[in-house]
């Protein structure tokens, strides 16, 4: 019964998807109905399969001797947390779509794309193989395009699902070659055969192990939008905002870090000793510094969320990559944490934006609170939440990373708390400039609070990002929770210190932007080098096209020259010379024609006379 | 009296002045004469042979002089033909310069 129900909620999405592009594109209301329903279902089995024990189910796929690659399911402690949080938030953003989308014309489109992401998002979390997961990699990156792409008509929005595409398949090509590298390490695929080998390959050769997980880690690069692979995450917000909570908060954005544990839980922590955890550790660290100082001087509120996920991202890395104890479920625990308050976070944005007639710039709404009451406590929730107020979720999962960090590293410890910092400085910002204060803009004096069908997702998103980080709830729902070794006491000098860092980020929030109708900051030569993104568009643009123009020279030299002219040319040449030389024969002069007669005869004359 | 090769010797110096003018001269009618002159030296090689081998019974072999009048024959019926030719032509292009007679452009 069980593995049945495995199976269904991996394949129902597909179902739902397949029915509604190809049958009822053009019935939404019917369509809509289909993928509700099958997420509600995936939702209902990842909580059955909660109290189930470990197993893991697979069907062989293609076999050519020793070499076998299967299609499975696991289900262990790690995926089972995974998919609450996966069908959990997916089942919350299907029902706020609902109010969002209703008047697109292209709804189908969208419920369809957002099963076809339900299905991918299922089979990388609950793939038993590295094979199996690079499929359902790809297929996360197709629907990823797909619903970015929603609104394709506007030019940027084609534009930054392209991107989206292209720098996650740079990634993907570093994950493949490094999947094929474990491979050849570790003699398999499958994650369950690979436990315990880690102590062994280590001693051998520890070089190729640590440059075949750094290869694996580009895949987690592209994915979870590391630096220098992260450019594509704040265009992404071009897609519609339940998306942006979706895929881009939520649940894409971690299947990096959920690889790049599954790779620890399942090969034993000493895969990730030496250099290739530090460079892992310090991207991670330094992503998440880059991206909060980029986001404190964001206008647009989906940048500054959008930012703010590659920040909390580069803490997930971060803590993966110490590959201390227990580092990496600390780094789960923030996922899963993460997961709820940012869904909630850019769901309470999409309600803002509704209600300003989508208006997105910040500096454009304002007194929001007095007009949309309940959406505003729960983003306020949502961003005490991520600021790590205690006792909210955001707070536990934060701690446990700080604590793995000052243990192990120190420098990324205070890296990390000088993010810290800047992450209640920019919430802050956000909070203030959006919700308080006066209307600023046309869209913001008209707004209302949202219909019922939006606030339920977001009471429902603000109850989770409050009791998810107590035990016993954490217990029961994150993936691969670990008890934290001491209990929380305030005279600990990392909380101190995190909680002195918590208040410096408010306080200089609130002097800064209290009041103001713009930024006071902007300009600043420092800071506007945050707000252009410390301009990596720019580097990357010229990159590519000195690259290409190269590339593009030395292919026109080869085509012009050595193919045109040498090959092609060469051939016609020769051709009419020697057309030429015959046409010389045939010269339409008699005595030419005698000539070449009499040299005739004498030849023959000699071959058979004189030549025997 | 002359030898073999001093016979084959003047055939073959005629039959090559007949080539050479053949192949040099300009006017129809002159490679006409030279083509009969490399006729006569066929003629020529014929008899001279003829002349020196003896066949059995110590009797001349005859053959060849016989072959030289049928040649002597067919040429005169080759010549009527040609000149034929020579004047259709001489009516058509009103030219008997072989360099004028190339329609070709090459």
């Amino acid at each position: 019964m069980l593995e049945l129900l495995s199976w269904t909620m991996l394949l129902l999405p597909l179902c739902s998807a397949a029915v509604i592009q190809l049958l009822l594109r053009e019935m939404a209301d019917t369509a809509i109905r289909i993928s509700v329903g099958s997420v509600a279902a995936t939702f209902v089995i990842a909580l059955l399969l909660l109290e189930s024990e470990d197993r893991t189910l697979t069907v062989q796929w293609a076999n050519a001797g020793s070499f076998h690659i299967e299609i499975g399911l696991i289900i262990d402690d790690l995926s089972r947390g995974m998919m609450i949080v996966v069908t959990g938030v997916g089942l919350l953003v299907h029902l706020f779509s609902l109010a969002y989308m209703k008047e697109d014309e292209a709804r189908g489109r969208y419920f369809a794309g957002l099963s076809i992401f339900m299905f991918s998002m299922t089979g990388i979390v609950l793939a038993s193989n590295f094979i199996m997961m690079f499929i359902f990699w790809e297929l996360v990156g197709f629907s990823s395009y797909l619903l970015i792409g929603h609104w394709f008509q506007k030019d940027s929005a084609a534009e930054a699902a392209k991107k989206a595409f292209l720098v996650n398949r740079i990634g993907d090509f570093g994950f493949m070659i490094g999947i094929l590298m474990l491979w050849g390490i570790l003699g398999t695929f499958a994650f369950r055969e690979m436990a315990g080998s880690a102590t062994l390959l280590v001693d051998s050769n520890s070089t190729l192990t640590g440059i075949a997980v750094l290869l694996v880690f580009c895949g987690a690069l592209g994915k979870s939008a590391q630096v220098p692979l992260h450019v594509w995450l704040p265009d992404a917000m071009e897609g519609p905002t339940p998306v942006s909570a979706l895929i881009h908060a939520a649940t894409m954005v971690a299947a990096g870090v959920y690889m790049l544990f599954r790779l620890q839980f399942s090969a034993g922590i000493e895969i990730f000793e030496g250099f290739a955890g530090t460079t892992i550790a310090w991207v991670g660290g330094i992503t998440s510094l880059l991206a909060a100082l980029m986001a404190t001087q964001q206008d647009d509120i989906k940048r500054v969320l959008a930012y703010s996920t590659l920040s909390q991202l580069g803490y997930m890395v971060m803590a993966v990559g110490l590959a201390g104890d227990h580092s990496g479920e600390a780094g789960m625990f923030h996922l899963y944490t993460h997961a709820w308050f940012k869904a909630l976070l850019f769901l309470g944005s999409g309600a803002v934006i509704y209600a300003c007639h989508h208006e997105q710039n910040i500096w454009k709404m304002g007194g929001l609170f007095q007009r949309m009451r309940k959406t505003t406590i729960t983003f306020a929730i949502g961003t005490a939440a991520l600021m790590a107020i205690y006792p909210l979720s955001g707070f536990w999962s934060k701690e446990q990373i700080l604590e793995a960090a000052h243990h192990d590293q120190p420098v990324l410890f205070w890296l990390a708390i000088i993010v810290a910092t800047l992450t209640p400085f920019y919430m802050t910002r956000l909070f203030i400039v959006a919700f308080l204060g006066k209307s600023r803009g046309h869209g913001a004096q008209e707004a209302k609070e949202v219909p019922p069908i939006m606030l339920y997702p977001l009471f429902a998103l603000s109850c989770m990002s409050v009791i998810a980080g107590f035990t016993p709830v954490a217990e029961k729902l994150s993936p691969a929770f670990h008890h934290p070794s001491h209990s929380f006491s305030p005279t600990n000098p990392v909380f101190l210190i995190s909680l002195a860092a918590l208040l410096i980020g408010i306080s200089s929030g609130i002097l800064l932007y209290r009041g103001r109708d713009s930024d006071p900051l902007a300009g600043n030569r420092l800071f506007k080098v945050f707000r252009n993104k410390f301009y990596f568009d720019e580097a990357y643009l010229v990159l590519v096209r000195v690259f290409q123009n190269a590339v593009a020279v030395v292919v026109h030299f080869l085509d012009d020259f050595v193919i045109g002219n040498l090959i092609v040319g060469g051939l016609v040449r020769s051709a009419s010379g020697v057309g030429n030389l015959f046409r010389k024969l045939q010269s339409g002069n008699l005595q030419g024609y005698a000539f070449l007669f009499g040299a005739g005869i004498i030849l023959i004359i000699y071959l058979t006379v004189f030549a025997r | 009296m002359a030898s073999l090769q001093e016979y084959l010797f003047i055939s073959g110096l005629l039959f090559a002045i007949g080539l050479a003018g053949v192949l040099i001269r300009r006017n129809i009618i002159v490679i006409f004469m030279c083509l009969e002159l490399m006729l006569s030296a066929a003629n020529l090689t014929l008899v001279a042979f003829s002349r020196f081998n003896t066949g059995e019974n110590g009797l001349p072999d005859y053959n060849g002089q016989v072959l030289v009048f049928f040649i002597i024959t067919v040429a005169a019926a080759e010549v009527a033909v040609g000149l034929a030719i020579i004047v259709a032509l001489y009516r058509a292009r009103q030219t008997v310069d072989v360099k004028d007679l190339t329609s070709m452009r090459g």
